[in-house]
């Protein structure tokens, strides 16, 4: 019997007939990338392959590396492989890689989401005979409302806070939520301050012309107690610093999936919980699993066990797959999105 | 429902107690009174009769939401409260309705009244009106502890904001039997002298912990002081020749200690006495074990064998209900002479006895009486402001609780548990072991004294150091020592170890030390020799 199409490594999932890795976890010499958070993107690696979109942060935050750029749909032939990248939808320039090993196609979801926002290329269900995919939210418990819903809870949130003379800081994830969340608010109720982190991608972002509203970055010159009622985007981890002291009275509050759980929010002792995801609920998953007509699947992020265990009441060949991506943790703060 | 989950949403999506009460006594100023007994009744820990248990509420919202029930028990952990993992599940509702919150406590008392497939019925009816907050709070009326950060003072204090009565004269209408069913909002609230209950208890004033020692309260001959008993506070009523004993948390425990009943016969009318239930040495006059007297917590009924071995008496350290009159407002030394006027000549068999105050000059020789504690059956000192009214609630300056230092042991971490609620998620429950010899051995849990940033980094730890699980429980590689503080120890036949600790908690992350270096058994007997 052949080489299945992929396997799974101590370094990540491998495919034999390219000699590649996919978003491996220790150094390779050919890795290729669904998208540049930090848990999928890592430093080491001999070559890098990534959508065009993707490049440009990844070059930011992996500094000089080698790296290839593919086109979305753009077919690549390495060694006994054919490869292609489609859009995931989780962040601007996130893929599925599809592998096509005589005739055996699998994929790998990387990260996804699929319900359609105002900056990731939309999420594209890839026909397979095995999908990688990951399981975050994968429980019956998360189901999101629709964005505009969410929208409008935070600019009224920010408009009371403005009309009250208070500041409100949002934390936000640098990459992919920070932007997110910009594409929601109204940039009509107040001045965007931005953190550092979240300034430096979105000018990234900006210049590859994604449509993000007008932001400052906060600084010595920019005093946010001569505004009124701004609204800052900062990463989690600089929530409760002294970096916070500069805006005086403020709410606060965080855009996360796991503000979904009430037990989440309040250990977060936040003001505020905006369910934002960057990845798929429990419906988003089941029917891109469905789309993809795979029999065999692999589970890998989040509540994994239960996951698989519903997939193969539900008569899929499913299967769990351990990676070091992220962590199963709703607490976890650190620059990225835990996923 | 609707402006009662506005309400509970303004009063969740906010940390600052101002808020919270702001909004609530918006509710108490526009809601109809049979919304406003309700909210009062469900945040002075009432709520209507439970008509459906909990499996059968799972059963059917699985059932509703097409999922198979385990994989809901699953999700239930994870959201860590059954009431909101429900309303997660469940699908969205294809009808909308505003019926307000009493009429779903109405439907809910109906239950009782009908089979179970028209309980059914009634609650997936209920499901499919109710949006996903308000669907949340009807779950949570009939899974109980109705706890969403509203406590009862901040409660009362919103109720005196709306209806302009002075907050300490609504917590004591507040208090005793009342429930929502048998009452009114205007006879509770609103009527000027609501009838007379001979059961209603004073709200207790709560004392807080004096960290530094008395250097900064004052000169020690303002002060009087007395022993901190370990045992039950309790607050004995005699009127109109019935006696009621009710505990600080409100609980009715007037049946629970019979030996209390001769007391009618040693008090006037018109007495109320602050007071500790303490298991009593009869022979030594001074408290057993608090272990004793736990064998009595949580008996509704006592077997006459127990009676005997454990026989309890109040220790009586305040009068506030004097000849019928409430003599709270009086200052601390009146109060306390008129008490020991009232006790000082009861004979032996009372089952009453004044809690002696303690002799001091100056705060150097209290230290000296407080280093003793523990030969009393005490846990240190109280200090109590001699002109001081007995105020209710937790209230800084007048009274001072002054504990002993804790005990400590550093213990070995070898199961871990997950929280619930605000812990949901995290591991948060531990059990902790000492050494005796190559073999570890459990003697304690712990579940607090961590901080929010410690209880992550553990969690984290644990999920990557399982050996192994049994259901929640995970055993964990034995890396981590940890110091328990505990307040007492005593002999226990039921645990392993041959002891049971007093409020175990984590007191410090013993980074610096290995396993090897972690307390053994011998220890822990010899502090059981030494204290128990």
């Amino acid at each position: 019997m052949a080489d299945p199409v992929l396997t799974f490594t101590e370094r990540g999932i491998y495919c034999p007939a390219g000699d590649f890795f996919i978003d491996p976890w220790r150094p390779v010499d050919k890795a290729l990338i669904t998208h540049g958070h930090a848990d999928h993107a890592r430093w080491g690696h001999k070559s890098y392959l990534a959508t065009e979109t993707a490049a440009p942060v990844m070059r930011y935050r992996l500094g000089d590396i080698a790296l290839d750029t593919i086109r979305f749909g753009e077919v690549r032939q390495i060694g006994g492989a054919s490869v292609s990248f489609h859009p995931a939808g989780h962040i601007p320039g996130s893929a599925q890689i599809r592998i096509e090993v005589g005739g055996e196609v699998w994929v790998v979801s990387g990260d996804y989401k699929t319900e359609p926002d105002k900056l990731s290329e939309p999420f594209e269900p890839i026909r397979c005979h095995a999908f990688i995919s990951e399981c975050t939210f994968g429980l019956p418990v998360f189901k999101w409302r629709p964005e505009a819903e969410v929208a409008a809870e935070i600019n009224a949130w920010w408009a009371s806070n403005a009309a009250e003379g208070i500041t409100s800081v949002l934390g936000s994830y640098s990459l992919g939520k920070a932007q997110r969340v910009l594409s929601l608010v109204d940039p009509e109720i107040g001045p965007i301050l931005t953190h550092g982190a979240v300034e430096a991608t979105n000018a990234i972002l900006r210049e590859q012309g994604l449509p993000l509203p007008a932001t400052t970055q906060v600084s010595a010159d920019a005093n946010p107690k001569n505004m009124t009622g701004p609204l800052v985007i900062a990463p989690p981890s600089a929530l409760g610093t002294p970096w916070m002291r500069r805006f005086g009275p403020s709410s606060q509050a965080f855009a996360s999936g796991w503000m979904a759980l009430r037990g989440v929010r309040r250990r977060r002792a936040m003001d505020r919980g905006f369910v934002v995801s960057d990845h798929a609920d429990w419906d988003g998953l089941l029917a891109a699993i469905k789309e993809t007509g795979a029999e065999k699947l692999f589970v890998t992020h989040g509540y994994t066990d239960i996951f698989a265990r519903w997939l193969k009441s539900e008569g899929y060949d499913a299967h769990v797959l351990k990676t070091e991506f992220g962590s199963e943790d709703a607490d976890e703060v650190t620059e990225e999105e835990p996923a | 429902m609707k402006d009662f989950a506005a309400l509970f949403t303004e009063v969740d999506q906010t940390t600052k107690t101002t808020r919270k009460t702001k909004a609530l006594a918006r509710f108490f100023a526009e809601a109809s009174d049979e919304d406003k007994l309700w909210t009062i009744a469900l945040f002075s820990g009432r709520r209507p009769k439970r008509a459906v248990n909990t499996t059968q509420l799972r059963e059917w919202a699985a059932e509703e939401a097409g999922i198979p029930l385990w994989l809901l028990e699953e999700s239930y952990p994870i959201v860590g409260d059954l009431a909101e993992t429900l309303a997660l599940v469940l699908p969205p509702a294809p009808e909308v309705s505003d019926k307000p919150l009493s009429h779903w406590i109405g439907e809910l008392k109906a239950l009782g009244q009908v089979d179970i497939d028209a309980r059914h019925d009634r609650i997936v009816a209920a499901w499919r009106q109710l949006d996903e907050t308000e669907r949340f709070l009807f779950n949570k009326l009939i899974t109980g502890g109705f706890r969403i950060g509203v406590s009862q003072k901040l409660m009362t204090r919103a109720l005196a904001q709306a209806t302009g009565q002075d907050e300490a004269v609504l917590a004591h209408k507040l208090m005793g039997k009342w429930t929502p069913d048998a009452t009114s909002y205007h006879a509770l609230i609103e009527a000027e002298d609501p009838a007379a209950d001979a059961s209603r208890p004073y709200p207790f004033y709560l004392a807080y912990q004096l960290d530094d020692g008395p250097v900064d309260i004052g000169p020690p001959e303002d002060w009087q002081a007395e022993w901190k008993w370990d045992g039950i506070r309790g607050q004995l009523l005699v009127r109109g020749a019935e006696h009621h004993v009710w505990s600080r948390g409100e609980e009715l425990m007037t049946d629970r200690f019979p030996e209390l009943a001769p007391a009618r016969d040693f008090l006037p009318d018109g007495t109320a006495l602050d007071a500790e239930i303490v298991a009593w040495d009869f022979e030594n006059e001074m408290p057993l074990p608090f272990n004793t007297l736990q064998a009595r917590i949580g008996r509704k009924t006592v077997p006459k064998k127990l009676l005997r071995e454990a026989p309890v008496i109040l220790l009586a350290y305040d009068l506030l209900e004097h000849d019928g009159t409430d003599i709270r407002a009086h200052p601390m030394a009146e109060r306390r002479a008129a008490l020991d006027a009232l006790i000082a000549d009861l004979p032996p068999e009372a089952p009453i006895r004044a809690s002696r105050l303690i002799a001091f000059d100056t705060w150097e020789a209290l230290a000296k009486e407080r280093a003793k504690a523990r030969d009393f059956r005490a846990e240190g000192v109280m200090l109590k402001r001699l002109d001081s009214p007995y105020l209710s609630g937790r209230k800084k300056g007048d009274w001072w609780k002054w504990k002993l230092d804790p005990l400590t042991i550093d213990a070995v971490m070898i199961y871990a548990q997950q929280g619930h609620g605000r812990r949901a998620n995290l591991f948060t429950d531990f059990t902790f072991a000492v050494r005796d010899g190559e073999a570890l051995v459990p003697f304690t849990k712990a579940y607090s004294g961590l901080t929010d940033a410690e209880f992550r980094k553990i969690t984290a730890w644990v999920r990557k150091n399982t050996l192994e699980r049994y259901g929640p429980v995970r055993q964990v590689t034995p890396e981590h020592v940890f110091e328990i503080a505990f307040e007492g120890i005593h002999e226990s036949p039921r645990h392993k170890s041959g002891v049971a600790l007093r409020f175990p908690r984590m007191s410090r992350w013993r980074h610096d030390k290995r396993v090897a270096e972690a307390n053994t058994l011998d220890d822990l007997k010899a502090m059981l020799a030494a204290y128990g």
